[in-house]
């Protein structure tokens, strides 16, 4: 059954009408941004492109987007500099310009929540989730994050509490809900699933 | 009328209770043997004298002591009062809605005088008096939602409309049944509601928003939801869950009476006038076993709703772990005889 | 009522501000203070004609700060089935009338970061209030008013005055039009536009907004839904036991109103979704004039917003 907070990610698509493309990949989302701009030579002429090959991708997808002959090619050592990177564009972009977001779900609540502290609307960017199914997690008691979890519960990496992972996601932190599994039950553990690989 | 007010404790040692007055005007929520959910909002009209419907803002003999306990919340955790920036309109509009309320009904207790922007505000309960002038956030000590929300009883949220729908762009929330403001501010209706079981299925949701989006300037509306504490604390916060969670195993048969809690709240929507926001109150009633089987209709009542609640609507109100305990403890007060409709006591 | 609280008024002041358009200010007559409003609210004015009730929406212009007056601006339309012509004919200073509170279905988005009104004739009356609401708050904004011609500009002397350059004015008769691709040129990442006016010209608009790349989310309209007047029919509702005629210049609301039933409604012009009405049974094709329901829903045939949509066929059976 589907989260009803969480994102639905429908896809990249090309909007044919947009003055500038701005693309913000991560790992394997680089395939969605080929697929889009296949045979599109003037929308990629258009196009901004920050990619970081990232962590999910067993390739390095560079040469490809740049085989696009984008207006530009931003190739970013991780995914905190590639959102440095699209912060600097977004400041200087104008209306007509739409926002394209590809990779791992907390790539793209990133590349959201850029968009939203610019002022574009989260219904008016493209998405299409890519790569791992891992999840972002913020523990609800010490609000510390904690990347690429893959399982249930887990360990915070900030306050050592033993988490379950909510099914409840916020698009302001990007992440998922983290609360303690065993306060009722000290010691008592569930056994850890491997839900998110 | 002078209001009572108690000295009491919401932690530590805990030393809340009811008046038999506040017993009587406690807003069961039931008016059935059996509970489901539903759209259940009416018209927040004037209800009957001494209710908790009299006024738009109730204050009871629990208000000092919860206001004590809001601010000892909000100085261990600042993230339970927030609000984005387009929301500045509305929290002007809650300072509005909340002072006129209560210096209208509590004439004793609050005083508004306002001279165009220049606005007197006493509190006396909490010896408070303030100049300022409306709309210049300047002139008080702390942000006006903050401000004003310091000084009444329940949460609040601020909903702002846009594209169809309403979003959580601001609140104050110290006294929330499990859920996180930090983590739900910015959220829509159907994203903030998405814990939830069973009602998403049965269109509750989609309902209520829809309704709610034609919500109209003074035509408030209501609705009660319900859960069941552990001890007479107002903070069970997700946040502060590793520290309360625990109390959920210390039911035993000889202490329901004092320590299980049915928890109401009176939830309140109001359409803003100026920002077209709506402030959603949520107002929590606690009452212990003990105190509620006092009202033998309650008591009769209580018993067989818990007993029959579907399991996954226990588990989402965290009741599972002492909920046989209390259904049993409870079932001394049920003889089988027929309860009356309504939610009255008889 | 089931359009909720109604406030009694009565007209203190009428200005010819051009041929065709009347201002009024509107008091309340218990002279009390008039409630505050956000801009772009409207409200839904009774005008007790001597057969019927006639119930029209009027965006408001403004508020006095005292709150003793509300302004709206009255276009009197030609094909008008009787409430345009009864406001401009009937009504004068001294007339009682009475007002619902106000409504909005076409606020500002107060997250966006610079806001584009666009207005064409008789639409300008929320933009005003919009402007209004900008300049109060120090938001940036623009202002493009299009008119027929400079004596059909029924605000555009005031607007000026108010907002000075932020105000462009457009005249049909010197051939100028609003050039949509020149407005929306590099306008900053989250800007908005709005527009109000008549149908062709929102189109046009919006279709500009589009073609610009800009997303649907940052584009808002308000349509003035002219009545849609139509044949006659016959409505029957099942669960009063009432049947009624509807007259050609009447709405199917009107009907049922006519006939003593309390019917919902909120802005009578298709656009809130309050008198979403379940339909039984129709002898005949439903024409859906609302902004409210889906395609799908339309072609259901199972729903009708009786503000705006009639039957064209004998007898329409709903669940009222």
């Amino acid at each position: 059954m589907p989260i009803k907070s969480r994102p639905i990610y429908p896809g990249l698509k090309l909007d044919q009408r947009a003055r500038r493309h701005l693309v913000a990949a991560e790992g394997e989302g680089a395939l969605a941004v080929l697929a889009i701009f296949e045979g599109k030579g003037d929308a990629a002429a258009s196009a901004t492109i920050v990619y970081t090959p990232g962590g999910s991708a067993g390739e390095d997808h560079a040469e490809k987007l740049a085989d696009l002959k984008p207006d530009a090619l931003h190739v970013m050592p991780s995914q905190e500099t590639a959102i440095v990177r699209l912060n600097g564009l977004l400041g200087n972009a104008a209306m007509g310009t739409r926002l394209y977001a590809a990779g791992v779900e907390g790539f793209i609540g990133k590349v959201i929540a850029s968009g939203l502290e610019h002022g574009v609307d989260h219904q008016s960017i493209y998405t299409e989730h890519c790569g791992s199914l891992a999840r972002r997690v913020q523990c609800v008691h010490c609000k510390g994050m904690t990347e690429n979890v893959t399982a249930t519960p887990f360990t915070c990496s900030h306050c050592g509490l033993n988490l379950f992972v909510r099914d409840h996601y916020s698009r302001r932190l990007a992440a998922f809900q983290g609360v303690v599994v065993d306060c009722e039950t000290p010691g008592e553990l569930p056994e850890i699933e491997e839900l998110y690989r | 009328m002078t209001i009572q007010f108690k000295k009491e404790t919401f932690r530590d040692d805990f030393t809340f209770s009811n008046s038999p007055e506040a017993i009587r005007r406690f807003p069961f929520p039931f008016d059935k043997d059996q509970y489901m959910y539903a759209v259940n909002i009416e018209q927040h009209m004037p209800g009957p004298e001494k209710s908790p419907y009299e006024f738009p803002i109730d204050i009871d003999e629990h208000y000092v002591a919860e206001m004590e306990d809001r601010a000892l919340v909000l100085k261990q955790d600042p993230l339970r009062c927030q609000s984005l920036p387009h929301m500045i309109t509305a929290e002007w509009d809650l300072v509005e809605l909340l002072m006129e309320s209560m210096a209208k009904n509590y004439p004793e207790h609050f005083q508004l005088t306002r001279d165009g922007d220049r606005w007197h505000w006493v509190n006396q309960p909490l010896g408070i008096d303030q100049r300022f002038t409306f709309g210049d956030t300047a002139t008080l000590p702390c942000p006006p939602m903050e401000y004003i929300t310091r000084q009444c009883q329940g949460d609040f949220n601020l909903l702002d409309q846009r594209h169809d729908n309403l979003w959580m762009d601001a609140g104050i929330v110290t006294t929330q049944a499990d859920w996180s403001l930090d983590f739900d501010i910015g959220m829509n209706f159907m994203e903030w509601h998405a814990p939830v079981p069973i009602a998403h299925d049965l269109g509750v949701f989609d309902r209520a928003l829809k309704f709610l989006l034609n919500l109209q300037q003074g035509r408030p509306v209501r609705r009660l939801n319900w859960t069941m504490t552990i001890n007479p604390r107002l903070d069970t916060s997700p946040e502060n869950y590793h520290k309360w969670g625990i109390d959920r195993t210390t039911v035993t048969p000889e202490n329901v009476g004092n320590k299980v809690h049915l928890r109401v709240e009176l939830q309140a929507l109001w359409r803003l006038p100026r920002s077209n926001a709506i402030v959603f109150s949520i107002r929590a009633y606690l009452i212990k076993m003990e105190e509620l089987v006092t009202i033998p209709k309650w008591a009769r009542r209580f018993h067989r709703v818990l007993r029959d609640l579907p399991p996954e609507l226990a588990d989402y109100k965290g009741l599972t772990r002492y909920r046989e305990t209390t259904v049993d403890w409870l079932s001394k007060y049920d003889d089988g005889a027929p309860t009356s409709p309504g939610f009255f006591p008889d | 009522m089931s359009g909720g609280v109604e406030i009694p008024v009565r007209v203190s002041r009428v200005e010819q501000a051009t041929a065709t358009v009347k201002r009024f200010s509107l008091e309340a007559v218990s002279g009390e203070p008039l409630p505050l409003y956000s801009a772009g609210s409207h409200v839904v004015v009774t005008m007790a004609a001597p057969d019927r009730k006639i119930k029209n929406p009027y965006s408001l212009i403004d508020r006095a700060p005292d709150g003793s007056t509300y302004r709206i601006g009255v276009l009197r339309t030609r094909d008008s089935r009787g409430g345009s012509a009864f406001m401009h004919e009937r009504v004068e200073v001294g007339t009682e009338l009475s007002i619902t509170m106000p409504v909005n279905l076409f606020p500002i988005v107060r997250t966006g970061r610079k806001h584009i009104l666009v207005a064409g004739g008789i639409g300008v009356t929320p933009i005003y209030a919009m402007a209004e609401e900008l300049r109060r708050q120090n938001l940036p904004f623009e202002l493009h008013y299009a008119m027929r011609d400079a004596a059909s500009g029924a605000f555009a002397d005031e607007l000026v005055a108010r907002h000075g350059d932020k105000v462009r004015l457009y005249r049909d008769d010197a051939q100028e039009i609003i050039a949509v691709d020149r407005i929306l040129w590099r306008q900053p990442l989250g800007t908005h536009l709005y527009v109000c006016g008549p149908e062709g010209m929102i189109d046009a608009i919006l279709a500009g907004g589009r073609e610009a790349g800009w997303p649907d989310e940052n584009l808002h309209s308000e349509r003035f839904m002219a009545h849609v007047s139509g044949e006659p029919f016959s409505v029957r509702l099942a669960k009063a036991g009432v049947t009624t005629e509807v007259r050609p210049d009447q709405s199917l609301l009107e009907a049922i109103e006519e006939a003593g039933v309390d019917a919902p409604y909120l802005c009578r012009g298709g656009a809130c979704g309050q008198c979403e009405t379940a339909v039984l049974e129709a002898d005949g094709e439903l024409m859906h004039h609302d902004h409210f329901l889906t395609e799908e829903e339309h072609a259901s045939g199972k729903k009708i917003m009786t503000c705006v949509s009639r039957l064209k066929g004998r007898e329409l059976v709903l669940d009222l």
